[in-house]
């Protein structure tokens, strides 16, 4: 490797890592800014106590659960059963997965809000709890690329039909094959999509604005244009609240490797 | 089924009842990912009471439309260039040895972060930055006495400004994808181009970037549809001041700005079809370049 490449590979590095670094600071610094003169965490302590702030961010929490546990649910038994018995079925079910990275989702919300309106087969937008349901699948569709991704490859690392077949000669059912042997093998798997999930749901915005829930995202963009300091705070908390998702990831990751290595 | 004949096997037949194990995933995707889309596709070729037209196609040429989609597909161009050719230069730096390999772990981490670090704080993290009392902007005005506004012509507000916003979720997808590539790249290529005398600057320009070309217009096209759709950053960053497609459909779902309902599900449709060729183009790219690098 000659000086030069060298040094151009460095003189890219840093500045990429300063792109990445500068607003993160600025982000930061911004935030620690709501009194005058001193750096505080005036703006945090407010934010905090702030009673919508609580509310909306404790929903969003709870639409992230949602969303994994109807994820999981759904992921994990289709998962199974293309690999188990219908393996021909595989790309295609592959295929749809993946069309959430493609059709973008304020056009699959506007689809929703078309199709499920009050006047129409399935008035889901007529009630609250119909809205927040309707929410939640939402949800579940923009993670189903991630999940599958996610559940199909921790399947791939066990052997599927074996383990079926010595459970069903044990004398177990679908549902215990499921809970009791699949999931707890994939387990790693599963963390890392609803790690992820969680990071993507807790502060969307398109989904919740436009079926005019009270999540996190859309309440950061409307004191976004009328609080000055507040809306970093959230900012930084958002971002931190991602890294510890991914760190999370990278935790389950690596423990799982040496529970492996230790069998 | 006369001629049930006693040799036959004493298992009872059964039905195939294999699918229906796929039944609930089938009807959640049909339900919430394909109906609503087909419904948007069918609305984009109706007139209001229902009939086949193809006027609303036809009246995308109208008004701000053609402008908007001009103007989003130039932020999502620059940002993917942009993106393919700074994210290529760090995987190329960490990947190459340009750097210490002990970079290599932590930059993927940070780039699976960023890459989800779209949205609503993304916009924050830039106004609080580049914004008119931000730490850049602030840091230029007192140590040397540049206005970014004035004196540079840069605004976060406006296009470039939205551009090099997007670079921070697209220079580390950018890192992600095309880091296995270039790791699948041989080094016996490498050893064997410079045996028949080749130069560095050969080696790339006839070995390794036609081998990578599929992985990168690729990756590329990806890029470009990934700020194509983005609406949360835009709305947060810009409001309304930007008139990209995404905010102009955001603001028709909400209020019917346009008039015309149906002229909403045109302007949906044509994100579909802009998003749909770049991943088509994505895909294609990808099996092609998976010839190679095994």
């Amino acid at each position: 490797m000659s000086l030069y490449a060298r040094l151009t590979g460095w003189i890219v590095l840093l500045f990429g890592l300063l792109y990445f670094f500068l607003p993160l600071l600025g982000l930061f610094e911004f935030s620690l800014k709501a009194r005058r003169g001193v750096y505080s965490l005036d703006a945090y302590t407010k934010i905090i106590g702030d009673a919508e702030f609580q509310a909306t961010f404790g929903y969003s929490v709870v639409m992230a659960l949602v969303t994994i546990i109807m994820g999981v649910l759904l992921v994990v038994p289709t998962a199974f059963w293309v690999r188990l018995k219908m393996p021909w079925a595989r790309p295609y079910v592959e295929f749809i997965t993946l069309l959430p990275l493609v059709i973008p989702a304020i056009v699959i919300v506007f689809g929703y809000i078309r199709l499920y309106n009050t006047s129409s087969w399935l008035p889901m937008t007529g009630s609250t709890m119909g809205t927040n349901l309707l929410l939640a699948f939402g949800y579940t569709t923009l993670a189903l690329p991630y999940m599958y991704r996610a559940v199909d490859t921790g399947l791939r690392t066990i052997d599927v039909a074996t383990l079926t077949e010595a459970a069903q000669s044990l004398g177990a059912g679908w549902i215990t094959i499921l809970s009791r042997v699949i999931l707890p093998n994939v387990l790693v798997a599963v963390l890392s999509g609803a790690f992820l999930t969680f990071a993507i749901v807790i502060g969307e915005f398109t989904l919740a604005a436009l079926l005019d829930r009270p999540a996190f995202g859309p309440y950061l963009q409307r004191i976004g244009a009328n609080k000055p300091y507040e809306p970093f705070a959230l900012s930084v908390i958002a971002f931190a609240i991602t890294w510890v998702c991914m760190g999370l990831i990278q935790l389950v990751t690596r423990f799982s490797k040496h529970t492996k290595a230790a069998r | 089924m006369t001629d049930t004949a006693p040799a036959r096997p004493a298992r009872p037949r059964r039905l195939p009842l294999t699918w229906v194990g796929l039944a609930p995933f089938a009807i959640f995707a049909l339900l919430f990912l394909i109906l609503p889309t087909m419904n948007i596709v069918i609305g984009a070729f109706q007139t209001r009471d229902g009939s086949f037209t193809l006027q609303n196609l036809r009246d995308l040429g109208t008004g701000t439309i053609p402008s908007s989609y001009w103007i989003s597909v130039k932020i999502s161009l620059a940002s993917s260039l942009l993106g393919c050719l700074i994210g290529f230069g760090m995987a190329a730096a960490v990947t190459f040895g340009a750097v210490p390999r002990f970079i290599r772990g932590p930059l993927m981490t940070f780039s699976g972060v960023a890459s989800n670090f779209a949205g609503v704080p993304l916009a924050f993290a830039f106004l609080a930055t580049f914004g008119p009392v931000g730490l850049i902007t602030l840091f230029l005005k007192n140590n040397f006495g540049i206005v970014l506004q004035r004196d540079l012509g840069f605004s976060i507000l406006s296009f470039w400004g939205l551009t090099v916003t997007y670079l921070f979720f697209q220079i580390p997808l950018m890192i992600l994808i095309i880091t296995p590539a270039l790791e699948g790249l041989k080094k016996e290529w490498r050893e064997a181009a410079s045996v028949l005398g080749a130069t560095s600057l050969q080696y790339w320009r006839m070995v390794a970037l036609p081998i990578l070309f599929p992985s990168l217009l690729g990756t590329f096209a990806l890029l470009f549809a990934n700020a194509f759709g983005a609406v949360a950053t835009a709305i947060a960053l810009t409001g309304s001041a930007l008139n990209i497609v995404p905010i102009q459909l955001f603001a028709q779902i909400r209020g019917d700005v346009l008039g015309n309902p149906n002229l909403g599900y045109a302007l949906a449709f044509g994100m579909i079809v802009v998003t749909g060729i770049a991943n088509v183009l994505y895909i294609w790219l990808r099996i092609r370049a998976e010839r190679w690098l095994k």
